[in-house]
């Protein structure tokens, strides 16, 4: 809900158009609003799907490494457990196919034994035992004859199970090793148990068949947790390691740190019959390897993408409400010159219709003043006549001032016919400075003209021009004291337009002043001495000629006055 | 002996009365007309050289009785004399055949200057007129006074 009311006031926030004092404030708070909702639709999403991808790819991957491992374990255990079975098959067959007293007999025993070991890798030795525990015959390296076993777990665990498979041990033999043993019961209810030991050498050999690389390590271990062959990194046979893990018939995999801070993979399975373990363990590190690849490739990209996006919606926020500032701008200052045309037009018109009104009472004086005038003149001896004519003399006088001001107010008001000629705008500038110097050098005001000589020709209205010219250099004039400075001087704006400043070092105008400057009736000037529409009259016939006039003040440094006309005229405008 | 005959068309008395009295002073048969009707009914019955007419008047307006008076007689010269006026009453008055259009409040020495300068004209245009009649080849001194206005 939230969101979705901020989300609203973002959007609403870009309609409108913001007010020009909090502007560049309300731009600012749009601007950043703009960026984070853009960071935020396309990061969150980026972010989102990186993070399934990391997880997607790191179950499949853990699928793929695991796999391998468990099927890896999986064959390892069952040929450690063939080899057992075989093993104990053989001793089996051999209890069973011999009687007895076949087996007492040593020399038959022997002769078993050495077909035993010539066929069967592994053995070490074979014994019979009778069922009271005692070494009856031996055949093999040691002298065991006579020796009683009924005390050792094995016999008893053999007397109820009937075979047994022990841990590997080293016992008298020196070096590890494990023993198979195999209770034989005839029908006549005596039984007899063979025992044969093989070494462990062959459970290396098939370990190390299964091709591991120098960094893993495969071993059997016992429910203890006693090595039952060599690591190479846990320690020899009948060495203690801490690792035993939960109970698995199945190959299982667990990641977990061994005692020498390693991360490793650990693989095992329980033998079902025996007490082994058989355990497969892998640095994290290698196996893994693919996976940190691609988890750093995953990081990278994320990273490129952020850094990519984060630039894009920067640089495309700023270049849009750069753009939109613009033409908000653009389109404030269009209405505002609406405005202001609107406020002339219609002031124009206004004053008009008001010089039109006060003519005919104007003239009404006038005459009825020129008549008391005439009548003191024209009557001779008149009795104090100068008396008389003085104030009928300023009537008069200030008739023809109204009558100054109604005639400029028709003017300003009326469409002058415009006539267009094509003409060079130094030229009329020359002309119109050549009104004015004498006054220039009369109050010791230098006038600094830098035209540029190769001004095109302009389409124009001659006389318009100079009383444009005028206008502005009287009022550069007015605004100076005696010493200063005008000056003048044409540029080529463009191809379509040429202008030409004119710049005083005068009082200059303060921010209001500049704002009513073209407004007619807005004078400085003490009442009486100016009208107030030399300006208007100026900018009216500026724009008439289709050109501009902009105005750079301030108050104590002078004033640039900067007319702008276009090289041609279009259709619509002049006549 | 007046010098010339001015007729004055205004419907503010006060202001056409008062200058009448005083173009009188200065020596000029004038006469006082206060509508466009009442001026048309002087024309009729006196032949005044120079009318000075007013624009805005109820009842017939300045620029009607310009068109007749230039239609019926076209030797009297006329000088406009307005507070209002457009741009284009000025061109419609001047096309008519004005002799000059001036607006209000005017000096009387430019009044006068400017109604001598008009009854000069008249002087002119009959002179012409009357050479070209009785040299008689190029029609009645009427026509040549129309070619006249046309030029």
């Amino acid at each position: 809900m939230k969101l979705r009311q901020s989300i609203s006031q973002i959007f609403s926030g870009l309609a409108e158009v913001p007010d020009q004092e909090n502007a560049p404030i309300r731009y600012n708070i749009v601007r950043r609003n703009m960026t984070v909702l853009m960071l935020l639709i396309t990061l969150v999403p980026l972010t989102l799907m990186t993070v399934i991808n990391y997880y997607e790819y790191r179950s499949v991957l853990r699928d793929e490494i695991v796999t391998p491992q468990k099927v890896l374990v999986n064959k390892a255990k069952h040929s450690i457990e063939l080899f057992l079975a075989n093993r104990l098959a053989t001793v089996n067959f051999i209890a069973s196919a011999y009687t007895f007293e076949e087996l007492a007999d040593e020399a038959n025993l022997n002769r078993i034994f050495r077909v035993l070991k010539r066929e069967f890798e592994g053995f070490v030795d074979l014994g019979l035992i009778d069922s009271a525990g005692l070494q009856v015959s031996y055949a093999g390296p040691y002298k065991l004859q006579g020796k009683d076993y009924s005390e050792q777990t094995w016999f008893e665990h053999v007397r109820v199970n009937g075979t047994y498979i022990s841990d590997v041990f080293k016992g008298y033999r020196r070096f590890p090793h494990l023993a198979l043993a195999v209770q034989h019961l005839p029908e006549n209810g005596k039984s007899w148990i063979v025992r044969a030991t093989i070494n462990t050498a062959k459970l290396d050999e098939l370990i190390a068949s299964m091709g591991l690389d120098h960094e893993s390590d495969a071993f059997l271990v016992n429910k203890e947790g006693i090595l039952q062959t060599n690591s190479k990194y846990y320690g020899q046979a009948l060495e203690q390691c801490p690792c035993v893990p939960s109970v698995s018939y199945e190959p299982t995999v667990v990641e977990k740190t061994d005692p020498k801070g390693r991360a490793i993979i650990l693989t095992y399975a329980y033998f079902p019959s025996t007490n082994f373990i058989f355990m497969l363990i892998k640095p994290q590190a290698q196996v893994m390897k693919a996976w940190y690849t691609l988890k750093a490739d995953l990081f990278i990209v994320f990273l490129i993408s952020v850094a990519v996006i984060v630039v894009v919606v920067l640089r495309l926020t700023k270049t849009m409400f750069q753009r939109m500032k613009e033409s908000d701008d653009k389109r404030a200052l269009a209405l505002r010159e609406m405005e202001h045309n609107h406020k002339l037009s219609s002031i124009g018109r206004l004053a008009a219709g008001v010089a039109h009104e006060i003519n005919n009472p104007l003239a009404v004086i006038n005459e009825k003043a020129g008549l008391m005038k005439d009548l003191i003149e024209f009557t001779p001896d008149f009795p104090d006549k100068e008396r008389f004519l003085g104030p009928v003399g300023t009537i008069i006088g200030s008739v023809d001032r109204c009558r100054a001001i109604t005639h400029r107010l028709l003017g300003f008001a009326r469409r002058m016919d415009v006539e267009i000629q094509v003409l060079d705008v130094n030229d009329v500038i020359r002309e119109t400075i050549g009104f004015l110097e004498k006054e220039a050098l009369y109050r010791n005001i230098k006038l600094n003209l830098k035209f540029a000589r190769e001004l095109p020709r302009i389409e124009s209205d001659r006389g318009q021009l100079q009383q444009v010219f005028l206008n502005i250099l009287n009022n550069a004039l007015q605004a100076m004291d005696d010493g200063g400075t005008v000056s003048v001087a044409t540029f080529e704006r463009d191809e379509q337009s040429i202008g030409v400043t004119i710049q005083d070092t005068g009082h200059g105008m303060s921010d209001e002043t500049l704002k009513h400057i073209f407004e007619p009736f807005f004078t400085t000037k003490s009442s009486g001495k100016g009208t107030g529409l030399g300006l208007s009259i100026t900018y009216g016939l500026v724009k008439k000629l289709g050109g501009d006039v902009d105005v750079q003040s301030k108050p104590g440094k002078g004033t640039r006055f900067t007319v702008y006309l276009p090289v041609k005229q279009q259709e619509s405008q002049g006549s | 002996m007046k010098e010339f005959k001015v007729l004055m068309v205004d419907d503010e008395e006060e202001f056409v009365r008062t200058l009448d009295e005083r173009v009188k002073m200065r020596n000029l048969d004038s006469n006082v007309a206060l509508s466009g009707e009442e001026a048309l009914e002087f024309l009729e019955k006196e032949a005044p050289d120079v009318m000075l007419l007013d624009l805005k008047m109820p009842g017939m307006d300045g620029m009607e009785v310009l068109r007749r008076a230039r239609e019926a007689y076209p030797g009297v010269q006329v000088v406009m004399l307005t507070g209002h006026g457009s741009d284009q009453d000025e061109a419609e008055a001047r096309r008519l055949g004005v002799f000059d259009y001036l607006r209000k409040p005017i000096p009387i020495e430019k009044l006068m200057k400017v109604l001598k300068a008009a009854y000069e004209k008249k002087v002119q245009e009959s002179m012409v007129a009357a050479t070209f009649a009785e040299a008689g080849e190029f029609g009645t001194a009427q026509e040549i006074m129309d070619k006249n206005k046309k030029r």
